[in-house]
């Protein structure tokens, strides 16, 4: 069963009296597990679709099922608590609370989403502390670390809850070559172990080719699926 | 819960010199309130205390009718004997009630044999005038310390006019109800301070004298000056005694009594009115700085703080939990502010009662203010402060947690 089923949605922005079609009949699934890259050019689309998979956003038009929910019906509160269960997120700029140590950072989803017993959020903060090779900067700011070792912790927070689903846009963008590959091995590592879909936005065609599924859009509309093998495999959809 | 607090502090550090400023902000009008509060307040029970220990006391009861007529002090309207019985036992059935005294009062002629001026007198039972009126004892600059029989107490002034001093042998004359004058000699016991207000400026004889010079066979008084053990029990005690006397009536059918508290005999309590409403709008400006202090900075956070706001909702984040997050933030910031407020306030206060300030009431002069906060006025303040940070949070705290975190995590 997909974990991610699209069928047929657009998203409609509105800039001043101006409609701007972000995205264009989309349809896909995404099985779980899988790790998706979505790639194109500035303005293709990414992020937007990005934000509808992670119940950020609603779709102006089709149905999209997030692990057997159709996210298009919630409200505010509802996607909130449905992110919380189901979704992890990694950013760009990392994203981490600049008040929170390593440790704090990571375990924050335990307390304000999840409200974990204090015994089980330790054990499960630590192990993925060990697991990202940050347990001995647990302590540290996110000021005091640098934006690979950030991006090692946001991928611990995005997995801390246990979802089904990561969601990364552009999660490299911000690092240099050799970092990006360890998150991107990282990334893998914790899907291999936890079985976890990993889904992520990049316009870096190096960084694609580490996709097990690529999806190329371009102006909204999905253009392109590759199978494992890299982007030069593009199978037309 | 905890960890909101944690998270709260952490932010509020984070802008440190925000925080500060605005927190310094917050314990100046703190600091400020309490200090006027406590002067005020002071100031006010220092001169209640003068107008009902010196010669008002805290409750006055006469015959219906007399405090509107009390310029010309009315034998006529004195209360009879009966009717004194039934006061005094309407008194003793009151629990609160810990003195009274009753009080003829009389104008008359006043004659050191050479010049003769008016006079107003009080005939009183000295024991139970002591006891009514705690502050009757220091208002004798010379003599002795007591109201004997066929001695006055003769007040400060009239005492300077005429040229009288303790020891000297004076008359007084006085017209009775029916209209006849009599007239005795006393010897001046006493020289008594002026006091400000109505009943300030009388002199005191023994009431036997009063009831001599006057023909009264019967002791017939004009009014009975009541104290409480407790002060604050004043509008309680008034309502008692006016319940107890509310079905005393006269043949046509009218109330034989009226009872006042010291508020309805005195000016003075118009400028404690006065001071009250001052300190209600010394309190509202306090309201002002913080609301407008707080909601500033907790608008600023908020602004500065858009792309986190959109994070946290991104992985989850209740809406509920955002405004709570933004609420405790302001909370701390007016916590802090109000219990900082609280002991600089306090040490204050301690620095203005060590070196002391001194005023001047009336003619009495050189009074020493002693200051103190009331732990009600307080506990008030810091409420108050605690509150109104609260309140001044909600708006930019809502707004916060109704963010779409779409738009939140794209601001720059």
């Amino acid at each position: 069963m997909s974990l991610i089923k699209a069928e047929d949605i657009s998203k409609d922005y509105q800039a001043g009296e101006i409609s701007i079609k972000a995205l264009r009949g989309v349809s896909f699934d995404i099985e779980p597990s899988s790790f998706v890259s979505f790639v194109g050019p500035s303005g293709s689309g990414k992020t937007t679709l990005l934000n509808l998979i992670g119940c950020l956003d609603k779709p102006t038009q089709g149905r999209l099922r997030v692990a057997e929910t159709d996210v298009s019906t919630l409200n505010q509160k509802q996607s909130a608590s449905f992110r919380g269960k189901h979704i992890g997120f990694i950013f760009q700029d990392f994203n981490l609370m600049p008040v929170l140590t390593v440790y704090e950072n990571i375990e924050y989803p335990l307390i304000m989403v999840q409200d974990m017993p204090v015994q089980e959020r330790k054990r499960r903060v630590m192990s993925l502390l060990e697991a990202v090779g940050m347990d001995d900067q647990k302590d540290k700011y996110p000021g005091q670390i640098s934006g690979g070792q950030k991006q090692r912790v946001a991928v611990a927070r995005a997995l801390v809850t246990n979802p089904e689903l990561v969601i990364a846009d552009e999660p490299t963008a911000n690092l240099d070559r050799k970092t990006a590959y360890m998150v991107i091995d990282l990334m893998k590592k914790m899907r291999d172990e936890l079985k976890t879909t990993f889904i992520f936005s990049t316009h870096d065609p190096r960084i694609v080719d580490e996709a097990e599924i690529v999806y190329t859009l371009e102006d909204g509309e999905l253009t392109d699926r590759a199978a494992k093998g890299g982007i030069n495999d593009v199978k037309s959809i | 819960m905890l960890n909101l607090f944690k998270i709260a502090m952490r932010n509020l550090s984070r802008y440190r010199r925000r925080t500060i400023l605005t927190a310094s902000l917050i314990v100046t009008g703190v600091v400020f309130v309490l200090v006027f509060v406590a002067v005020t307040g002071s100031f006010k029970a220092m001169m209640i205390g003068q107008v009902t220990d010196s010669f008002l006391g805290h409750i006055q009861i006469h015959s219906k009718g007399y405090v509107a007529s009390i310029d010309s002090l009315p034998l006529t309207m004195n209360l009879r004997s009966q009717s004194v019985k039934k006061v005094e036992k309407a008194l003793h059935k009151i629990p609160g009630i810990e003195a009274y005294s009753p009080r003829i009062k009389f104008g008359g002629m006043f004659s050191n044999f050479v010049e003769t001026t008016n006079v107003r007198l009080n005939g009183v039972y000295p024991e139970k005038e002591i006891k009514t009126l705690p502050f009757f004892l220091s208002r004798i600059r010379e003599g002795g310390k007591i109201i004997k029989k066929g001695e006055v107490l003769v007040p400060e002034l009239l005492a300077k006019g005429m040229k009288v001093k303790v020891g000297d042998m004076v008359v007084v004359i006085a017209t009775n109800k029916d209209g006849s004058v009599n007239g005795k000699q006393f010897r001046v016991g006493g020289i008594l301070e002026s006091a400000t207000g109505p009943g300030g400026r009388d002199g005191y004889i023994h009431i036997e004298d009063a009831m001599e010079i006057l023909r009264m066979d019967n002791v017939e008084v004009s009014e009975i000056a009541v104290r409480l053990k407790d002060f604050s029990q004043l509008h309680e005690a008034h309502n008692k005694l006016q319940d107890a006397f509310s079905s005393e009536l006269n043949k046509k059918g009218k109330p034989i009594f009226e009872v006042h508290t010291w508020e309805k005999l005195s000016p003075f309590y118009n400028i404690a009115r006065m001071i009250d409403v001052m300190t209600f709008f010394i309190k509202l400006m306090l309201v002002a700085i913080v609301l407008i202090s707080i909601m500033n900075v907790m608008i600023m956070a908020v602004y500065e703080r858009v792309r986190e706001i959109g994070t946290l909702a991104a992985i989850g984040t209740l809406p509920g939990k955002i405004l709570s997050m933004f609420v405790i933030e302001g909370f701390c910031l007016g916590f802090i502010g109000a219990v900082f407020g609280s002991i600089l306030g306090g040490a204050v206060i301690f620095i203005i009662n060590i070196y002391g300030v001194t005023f001047d009431f009336g003619r009495q002069k050189g009074l020493i203010l002693s200051t103190s906060v009331n732990p009600n006025d307080l506990i008030m303040v810091s409420v108050i402060v605690i509150i109104v940070s609260v309140l001044a949070s909600l708006q930019p705290a809502f707004k916060a947690s109704r963010m779409d975190p779409v738009q939140a995590l794209r601001h720059i």
